[in-house]
Formats: structure tokens, C-alpha cells, sequence
């Protein structure tokens, strides 16, 4: 078994999510790896659909703009903005990646503001960009993201994407589509799902050589494990590391990055 | 394929609406009584590009930018508006990054207000390449007025006006803060009591979108994805065309199905050659990873960003010299490069 960096086992753990004939909307970086190492071992079928209107590309490299020529690429359509985010509105999609500044236990996410006041933020962050549009209308949400208290906060400066908002049912009663919601959470330390009964987040596996405590301390709130003992997540495979290193990200862009 | 957590709908939630400020007006009877004015001759509309914006962008309009940010923008005119100085503009920031970090240039330079209004569904970041410190120091500063949505809200706000309607239903946004500072409402739909996300339709007063061709009438070809602009277009009042290349009229006649917007559509149209640089131009250059970086880089500092504005914008009198500064046909058919062999 080769070594590996945290990041690489992220990325082969998020891309083992993704199911063979179906499809992700996603954005740059570690996500689009993620899909990328899916394509090139379980999930030859799965196809990529970018928000500015790639449809399906042969990615040559990685974008770096989700309206980059690269999403598009020798792909099978060129389309608009609307036409894939109502894709997903209709339900054809089956997964997206997002991200954010803070997460909070029902997986909402925060990408505009760092600070309590709107006006006059302490960080102005992008905002919803598509985040919002994809965390609402896409089956299953995969967050990745770094694992640490200020990221994994009780309350958040502001809510930009939805996850289960305050709890069961509150998706369905704000108009949100019925079945949706967020699915993983993928950390440097650890896989996380969201109890059915509670919406909120639990620990399903822990990463080779993390504790229970480890994934507790870098979490600003109540984090359970969803059993015990909980298993450990299945590090990168040989086949993975492969072609992650060799064809997916061979420039490394994002392995030589520090996890999300 | 359901595993997510599901539960029964409760109760109808009450109506409620985002606290943000509407900066446009949705008045389908106004927009008609607009559009109703406009120019509607198939008469050539070639100009310059400093002659479009003095002649067809007014200090305190409302102005959207086609393309997506780091892809197929019109820089060119971008460059123009900030070498003018319009003033107290608003804004429609829907991936807006590259377009968007250029218009703040005439905020907080010295150089009075140029952004008043911005409707954000995406502003200050460069996707991959980080966040803009000048454009966080404008929103940050409170100098601009803020209103939230998604990217794909802005789309349909900009569809709804193209479709002369005051307001299209969604299902994104709800439930979030997004929605709470946005100029949005709930409604419930007549036929199946849904709860949808009323978006109001967007108008802007100009549009500039950059294209690969267009006639000098306004007829355009887009190559690779659209993103808005095929409702942009329809939506704004004026609309202001960049493109690669003109071509003739017989060349869009011999293609009509090619045609993404039409002329009439159309009030100025501009030859820029390079236009999008340095955003990438599907199928003909890649973005200029190492031009946005030093734009980064200089905007750290205040007295930096002043010296790298005014030797890349205010101190060049037009569009092929900055092309020139920033390396010239050299550099563009690098990019050229990256953008037709992209595996090396």
C-alpha cells in the first residue's frame, strides 16, 4: 500500500460515492477530481455537467472556472446556465459537490458573509453562486471540506445553501424538492452522513489513524458517531493513487494543495 | 434513488419576502412601453467601442454583463466604462469575477462611485484563483448597496424580462438567508399549492455581451456555452456588442440556425479582436492565468493597484494597447495554444 496525503484520500473517498450512470454537477477543484477518479475506475458512465452550461467533456485538464472552454471540452452539449440548473430543478441530477466557509450540524452551508453583520461583513465571501441553486435542487449534496471548529460551527453568519435548514421537514415546508438534501460530508479526518430521524450530521467512518476524539475536537458542535465501533473510511486504492497522480491531476494543482 | 432523510410536507408555510432592496423595476407594461422605442431598422451599427459606451451607458444606469466572469467578457468595453468614469451604476453580479474586479477599479481610486448597486449571485471571487482584495475592500467598505440571489435566480430574472413577464417561479433560494436578503417572495402556486420562490424579472438598461461573430447589423454567433446571454440580450433596453471578427450578412443568411441574437435586439456593434483577453474565448484563446494573477497580486496594496491600473487602463488609449503591454501577439498565441491543445 502506497502512502498518501489527506487530500488524496478525500478525494478517492468522495469519488467512491459516485455511482456508475449517473450524474454530478461540479465545480472546480477537489470535487472535479473526485468525478474525474470516478470516470477512470467505478463510475465510467457517470457524466459531468458544469453550471455554466458544459455538458458531458472529454476534461483534458482540469478547469479552472466552471465556465472554463475546458467544460465543454469535446463534450456532447454546450448549453446555458438555466437549461442545466433546470436539469437539476426536474430531478435528472443525481449529485453535486459544494463547499463553503461554514457548515453547521444540518449541513447548511455559508459562502457571502464572515462576521454578524450583513452591511458591514468582517469578510466578504462570493456568495450562493450556483451553490444554492445545486444544494436545493440536486438529489444528493457532497460537501468536502477541511475539518476544523471554525468551519464546523453550531450557528452560521449566514445560511447561503440550504441543507436540511432547521431539522426534519423544514426542506419540504420551505418548498424545497421532497428527497433532497445532503448526503457526505468528506474531511480531512473523517466521513460523515445525517441521522434520518434528527437531520443532523454523525460520523460514519473515521480515516486511518483519526480518533473519535480527534473528529470532536475539530468540531464546533455536537458530532456522534453513527455507531460503534465506527469503521475506518478505506484508504486509496494502488489503481486510485495511480491514476489520480498520473491522469486525473498530473500538474497537481489540487494534491499539492493542503486538504479543500 | 431517495436515501436522503425524507418526511411528509406540514402545513402551507405563510407568504414571506427577502428584506433586500429591489433596484430594478419588474413592470412588464413599462418594459413594453420601452421597448416599444426602441430602434428596430436592420441599419449598420458598427462603432468604436469608448463611441457605444458614451453614447448608450448613462452615470446611474443599470448595467449586466454577458459571459461568465473569467469567460467570453467584454474587457474591452470594461476597460472604456472605468476609463470614463461613469458613475453610481448598478449591477448584475452573476459569476461576475474578472468583469466584476475591473469595475470596482472606479471605487475607492479616487475616482468618485462607479458601483452604487450590486445584485449579487457571485461577486469578489476568482473561482479557483482566490478572492479579489479590491473588490472585497468595495463590498466591504458598505459604500455599495447589496442584494442576494443565486446564479441561477439572476438567469431567470433576466428570462422573465425577456419573456415580458413580471416574474418567473423557482424552487432554489428558500428557506435560506440567501432568500431572506434577497427582493424575492414566496408564492403558492394555483394548480398544486407549491410553495415556489417568486423571482422578479430584471431588465437591465444596457447589456454588453462579447461575442465570436456578429454582421454589422447585430446579428450574433456564440460558440460553446451561453450561459444568460441569450435572455440577457432579449432582456436589456440597449445592448452593446463586442465579437472577435465581423462577418458578412450573407455568412449569418447562409446560417440563420447559427443566429443566437438577433439585431434587433442590438444597438452598437463593436469589432474587438482578443476582446474577452484575458478571460478565455472558447475555441480561440485561453484565459491569461498569469495577467489575472498579477491583477491579484497588485490589488493587495492600494498605491500598487493605482500605478498597475493607470499603466494598464488609464495611461493606454485603447484596447490594443493594453493587449500589447500584456505581452501582444506573443502572448496571445500562447493562449491560443492552451486553448486548441489543451492536453500539451
Amino acid at each position: 500500500m502506497s502512502s498518501y496525503t489527506p487530500m488524496e484520500l478525500m478525494i478517492c473517498a468522495a469519488a467512491r460515492l459516485l455511482e456508475d450512470n449517473s450524474t454530478i454537477v461540479v465545480g472546480t477543484g477537489a470535487p472535479c477530481a473526485a468525478a474525474m477518479l470516478a470516470q477512470r475506475t467505478t463510475a465510467p458512465r457517470l457524466t459531468l455537467l458544469f453550471e455554466a452550461g458544459g455538458v458531458g467533456p472529454r476534461l483534458p485538464r482540469m478547469p479552472i472556472s466552471v465556465g472554463d472552454s475546458r467544460t465543454f471540452f469535446q463534450g456532447v452539449m454546450a448549453t446555458s446556465m438555466a437549461d442545466i440548473m433546470e436539469t437539476c430543478q426536474r430531478g435528472m441530477v443525481d449529485y453535486t459537490f459544494i463547499g463553503g466557509a461554514q457548515i453547521d450540524p444540518y449541513g447548511n452551508l455559508n459562502s457571502t458573509i464572515i462576521g454578524d453583520d450583513y452591511n458591514r461583513p468582517k469578510v466578504r465571501l462570493p456568495g450562493s453562486g450556483g451553490a444554492n441553486d445545486l444544494g436545493s435542487l440536486c438529489w444528493r449534496t457532497l460537501i468536502m471540506t477541511q475539518h476544523d471548529p471554525r468551519r464546523f460551527v453550531e450557528k452560521l453568519d449566514f445560511m447561503t445553501t440550504p441543507g436540511y435548514l432547521t431539522g426534519p421537514g423544514a426542506r419540504e415546508a420551505a418548498g424545497l424538492p421532497r428527497g433532497t438534501g445532503p448526503y457526505r460530508v468528506i474531511t480531512n479526518l473523517a466521513v460523515m452522513g445525517f441521522a434520518e430521524e434528527t437531520c443532523r450530521m454523525q460520523i460514519l467512518s473515521l480515516h486511518p489513524g483519526v480518533t473519535l476524539a480527534d473528529v470532536q475536537t475539530a468540531t464546533g458542535f455536537e458530532l456522534p458517531p453513527a455507531c460503534d465501533p465506527l469503521p475506518v473510511t478505506p484508504p486509496p486504492s494502488d489503481e486510485q493513487l495511480e491514476i489520480l497522480r498520473n491522469e486525473v491531476d498530473p500538474h497537481r494543482y489540487i494534491l499539492g494543495r493542503n486538504a479543500a | 434513488m431517495s436515501h436522503a432523510p425524507s418526511h411528509a410536507q406540514s402545513a402551507a408555510s405563510v407568504p414571506s419576502q427577502g428584506s433586500g432592496e429591489l433596484f430594478s423595476s419588474p413592470d412588464c407594461e413599462a418594459l413594453r412601453d420601452a421597448m416599444r422605442q426602441r430602434p428596430r431598422g436592420m441599419v449598420n451599427k458598427l462603432t468604436t467601442v469608448s463611441e457605444a459606451v458614451r453614447r448608450l451607458l448613462s452615470d446611474g444606469e443599470y448595467l449586466a454583463i454577458g459571459g461568465f466572469g473569467g469567460d467570453r467578457i467584454p474587457t474591452a468595453a470594461l476597460h472604456e466604462i472605468v476609463r470614463q468614469g461613469r458613475q453610481r451604476l448598478s449591477f448584475a453580479g452573476h459569476t461576475a469575477t474578472h468583469d466584476f474586479q475591473i469595475l470596482c477599479a472606479g471605487n475607492l481610486t479616487g475616482r468618485g462611485t462607479l458601483l452604487e448597486k450590486v445584485d449579487i449571485a457571485y461577486v469578489v471571487g476568482l473561482e479557483a484563483r482566490g478572492l479579489s482584495p479590491h473588490a472585497r475592500r468595495v463590498i466591504e467598505s458598505g459604500e455599495v448597496a447589496t442584494t442576494e440571489w443565486s446564479n441561477y435566480a439572476l438567469a431567470v430574472r433576466f428570462r422573465a424580462a425577456a419573456m415580458g413577464v413580471p416574474f418567473l417561479p423557482v424552487r432554489v433560494m428558500l428557506g435560506t438567508d440567501t432568500f431572506n436578503r434577497s427582493a424575492a417572495r414566496t408564492v403558492t402556486c394555483p394548480f398544486t399549492g407549491q410553495q415556489l420562490a417568486a423571482l422578479p424579472a430584471l431588465s437591465p438598461d444596457v447589456a454588453i455581451i462579447h461575442v465570436h461573430e456578429a454582421d454589422r447589423y447585430g446579428n450574433c454567433r456564440i460558440r460553446g456555452t451561453t450561459v444568460a446571454d441569450f435572455d440577457l440580450a432579449r432582456a436589456a433596453k440597449k445592448v452593446i456588442i463586442t465579437c472577435e471578427r465581423l462577418i458578412p450578412e450573407e455568412e449569418i443568411r447562409r446560417d440563420p440556425s447559427q443566429t443566437i441574437i438577433p439585431y434587433y435586439c442590438v444597438d452598437a456593434v463593436c469589432e474587438v479582436p482578443f476582446g474577452s483577453y484575458p478571460a478565455n474565448m472558447p475555441y480561440e484563446y485561453f484565459s491569461d492565468e498569469q495577467h489575472l494573477k498579477a491583477w491579484l497580486q497588485a490589488e493587495r496594496d492600494l498605491d500598487t493597484f493605482q500605478a498597475f491600473l493607470e499603466k494598464h487602463i488609464f495611461g493606454v488609449s485603447d484596447f490594443h494597447d493594453y493587449l500589447a503591454i500584456c505581452g501582444g501577439t506573443r502572448r496571445l498565441q500562447e493562449l491560443r495554444r492552451d486553448e486548441l491543445f489543451p492536453a500539451g
